[in-house]
Parts: structure tokens; sequence; C-alpha cells
């Protein structure tokens, strides 16, 4: 099938590709764009190590066209860290040991980075079922979620939003 | 994994999706959320010559009062439904039923109208559509036919939903004052289709059951109401023996799939537990 040009906005920066309609957002991501932080985990939207920020909105990279974001504003992991400092969603997940092996942790952090933007303040309830969409194999479950509440107060205390 | 080659169109209306399906015929699958249709065409299961997109078609979203009516936009996405304030008051049921669907990230795509249209008797929504006796609203080359949701769904992926037609959106009586409800789903695992689960809509007159629908999902071909089970309860009160009882008749009509969730046996006494748990749940909020 012929290729679709489309042009959207990851982490920032402006772009515009040809894509076959059968290239997935994941795909793309990596091998069109080398933003191999993104990672392929289940490949069936069961993992979330694939999630991505689309218009606002955690969404699993791997069930998704790249043709269908055309128009929109997608952020990856690589788009979290400012000017070589630390995003305090990354910090909090080095400081709290929010990762074992690590293959999960792109895809935990970017979602955490919207779960608090939704929800500044969340109970460890509320993390839980917000995270939920995402494993970790090794089974880190504890540390990630003292992680995203570290990164909540420590968003909170500065008195920043989180960069929308 | 990546899907065989297909063409894609993104239409920004109804009349333009529905012109475009009649032009690519039986090449052509409609795409909603995606989020069964994508995995089946990377597994191969599924491999449509052209894809139609929806997401693109904003009349098709939304929830809104209409005639004494919720109307709901077959594109209205799950993480929607469990935001909407008119849903929270008149009718809870949906936010439930959706966030028990799947996780926040799919709920995101994911929409009403493709978990209904799809067909799947593992998806939620259709055994919710028939308690609340839903009204679907297809849009074909001819106009417009209202089918109700117990004459919908015919077998495991059939619909009354014609290769010409689009389900455009569900129309849902709301809920009297002091109706008790509940959607008791019993999986695996975050994620996972129901490994047995059951629908109630209750009110009650005094002690005794003045109105009772139930329905199962995925313990059938279909989502399927449980009417013997609601005849056995109906001007009854709701002791222990009488809930047994009525559960008793819900697992007579189970015929679900052995697969990893359970064998026949398994599936069919849980579809018993959850009939008991969804009607003393629904009994609790019937007031």
């Amino acid at each position: 099938m012929s290729k679709q040009l489309i042009s959207m906005s990851v982490n920032g920066k402006k772009l515009e590709q040809a894509v076959e309609p059968r290239t997935l957002l994941v795909h793309f991501l990596r091998e069109q764009l080398n933003l191999t932080g993104t990672h392929i985990g289940c490949d069936t939207s069961h993992c979330g190590a694939c999630t991505v920020d689309v218009d606002g909105k955690s969404l699993k990279a791997c069930t998704i066209l790249a043709v269908q974001c055309h128009g929109s504003e997608v952020m990856t992991v690589e788009g979290l860290a400012q000017g070589g400092a630390l995003h305090a969603i990354q910090d909090a997940f080095y400081k709290e040991h929010g990762l074992q092996c690590g293959f999960c942790t792109p895809g935990m952090m970017i979602r955490a980075y919207r779960l608090l933007q939704e929800n500044p303040n969340p109970s460890e309830d509320e993390i839980r079922i917000g995270m939920s969409g995402n494993l970790c194999r090794c089974t880190g479950y504890q540390n990630i979620i003292k992680a995203v509440q570290h990164a909540a107060k420590t968003l909170s205390a500065s008195g920043l939003k989180v960069a929308a | 994994m990546i899907p065989p080659s297909f063409g894609y169109s993104a239409p920004s209306s109804l009349p333009e999706a529905l012109k475009l399906l009649a032009q690519h015929g039986d090449e052509a699958k409609i795409l909603a959320g995606g989020h069964s249709l994508l995995p089946m065409m990377k597994f191969r299961f599924a491999e449509p010559g052209h894809l139609i997109d929806l997401n693109r078609v904003d009349e098709l979203k939304g929830i809104r009062e209409e005639g004494g009516l919720i109307v709901i936009g077959a594109m209205t996405s799950e993480s929607d439904l469990i935001a909407s304030k008119l849903l929270t008051q008149k009718l809870p049921l949906l936010a439930e039923t959706a966030l028990q669907i799947a996780d926040p990230q799919v709920r995101n795509r994911g929409t009403i109208g493709g978990d209904i249209a799809h067909g799947d008797p593992g998806n939620d929504h259709p055994a919710i559509m028939l308690v609340l006796d839903a009204t679907f609203v297809l849009s074909g080359p001819k106009g417009e036919r209202s089918v109700p949701a117990s004459k919908f769904f015919h077998g495991t992926y059939m619909t009354d939903l014609q290769a010409s037609e689009i389900l455009k959106e569900i129309r849902i009586q709301p809920f009297a004052a002091k109706t008790g409800y509940a959607y008791c789903k019993l999986k695996r695992k975050t994620g996972d289709w129901a490994s047995a689960a059951a629908a109630v809509v209750l009110t009650m007159s005094g002690d005794k059951v003045s109105t009772l629908r139930i329905a199962l999902t995925n313990l059938a071909a279909t989502a399927i109401r449980a009417e013997a089970a609601e005849a056995d309860l109906q001007g009854r009160p709701l002791s222990d023996a009488n809930i047994d009882a009525a559960a008793k008749a819900a697992m007579a009509i189970c015929d679900p799939a052995a697969d990893l969730r359970g064998d026949v046996e398994y599936k069919t006494a849980m579809a018993g537990e959850m009939v008991k748990r969804a009607i003393r749940l629904a009994a609790t909020r019937c007031r």
C-alpha cells in the first residue's frame, strides 16, 4: 500500500514523515525516529511497556497506528528530562529504586507523568488503579508505587505544575 | 508484529464514512478503538483490505440527554463513560462496568460502540445493554434503523449490524428513582475478560422484587438474559433461599467455552456466584 504523509509533534519537535498505514506508532517511534526508549513488551496491549502520551492521554503505542496520530502531540520517555536534568518522576524512580531490570520503566514513568497531572495527590489505591495497565515482570511494584508517591510530593512541594 | 498491508481512510463525518464503506465493500472494516481489531490483524486472524477509522468523526462521540433518553455516541470511549456526570446521575451501571474493562490506557481508546458491535461474548457492554433494554441506532446507505439489544446479538462475532452499516448511537432509558444495579465480574487479572460476570438491574416494592433483569457475560455464544432466574424472584423477597434458586436457574442456561480461564463446570459455578453477588449488591442500592 502506498505511504501516507503524516505530521505530528514528538517531544515538542514538529516533524513530517511518510508511513505505511500498517505501521504501528511504537514501530514508527523506535525505527523511523530512533526513539528506542519506548519498549515493546507483550505487543498485545496488556503490559504497558509501550505507553506514550498522545494529546494528553496515556495510550499503548503497540495498538495504535502511526497514521492515526496525524496532527497529534506525542510525548515519549525521551521527552521527560529537560536541559540535561532528570524530571522529578525519573529522579523519584532513581531514589526509590523503582526499577530492577528496567524494561517496564519507560512505560511506568510516562504513565506516572500523566497520572500525576490527572490527579496530583493520589492515594496509594489511586496509584495502583492508575498504574494497573503497566506490568513489571520483576514484580517490583512496591517501589514503583513509592516512586510515584515520591514524585507527587516533589512536584507539589515545588509548587510547579507538571509541565503540560 | 506488523499487520498485513491495508488502505486507510479517516473520514470526518458519518455520511463520508458510510460512502467509504459502500465504496470499499467487503474489503473494508470499521476501526473504532482498535483494541480488538488491531491485535486480530497482527495475529492475521483478520486481514481487511481497507480500514475506515471513525476516530475523527466527532458526531459519533459524546453523551447527551434527548427526549427523556440517554444517548451515547458509539465512539464514546470507556474513559468518557467513567468521567460522565450525566451517567453517574442517571445510569451509574455504565461507569461501574467501564471501570472493570481493561486498564486506563486501553479505556482511553476502547469505545462502547466497538465493544458492542464486535460481537465478542467476552465483551462487557452487551450484557449491560440487555439489562438496560438499550436500543441501537444503525446508520446505513438507506438511512437509519433501530434495533433493540435483545435482537442484536446473534452469535460469536455475529450481530444484526450489516456490512454496509455503522453503529451510530445507543439509546437508554435512565434509571427510575431507587433502582439498584450491579455488575460483578470475576477475572484473573486486570485487563482480562470475564471468567464469569453478571449484570443486574433491580427495583423493590417493600421487601419484594418489583422488577429484575439479569444478564451474563462470557457464559454462552453471546451475552444472555437469565429470564428464568428473573422469574424465580419476581414478586418475592430476596431471602438467601430465593437468591440461591435464582442463581441455579441462571447456571442452567450457561454454556461457556472451556479455556485457560477455567472449564465449563468452574465457569458455570462462578456464574452462579456472580449472580448472587450482583443481586445482593444491587439490593443495597435500591434506596
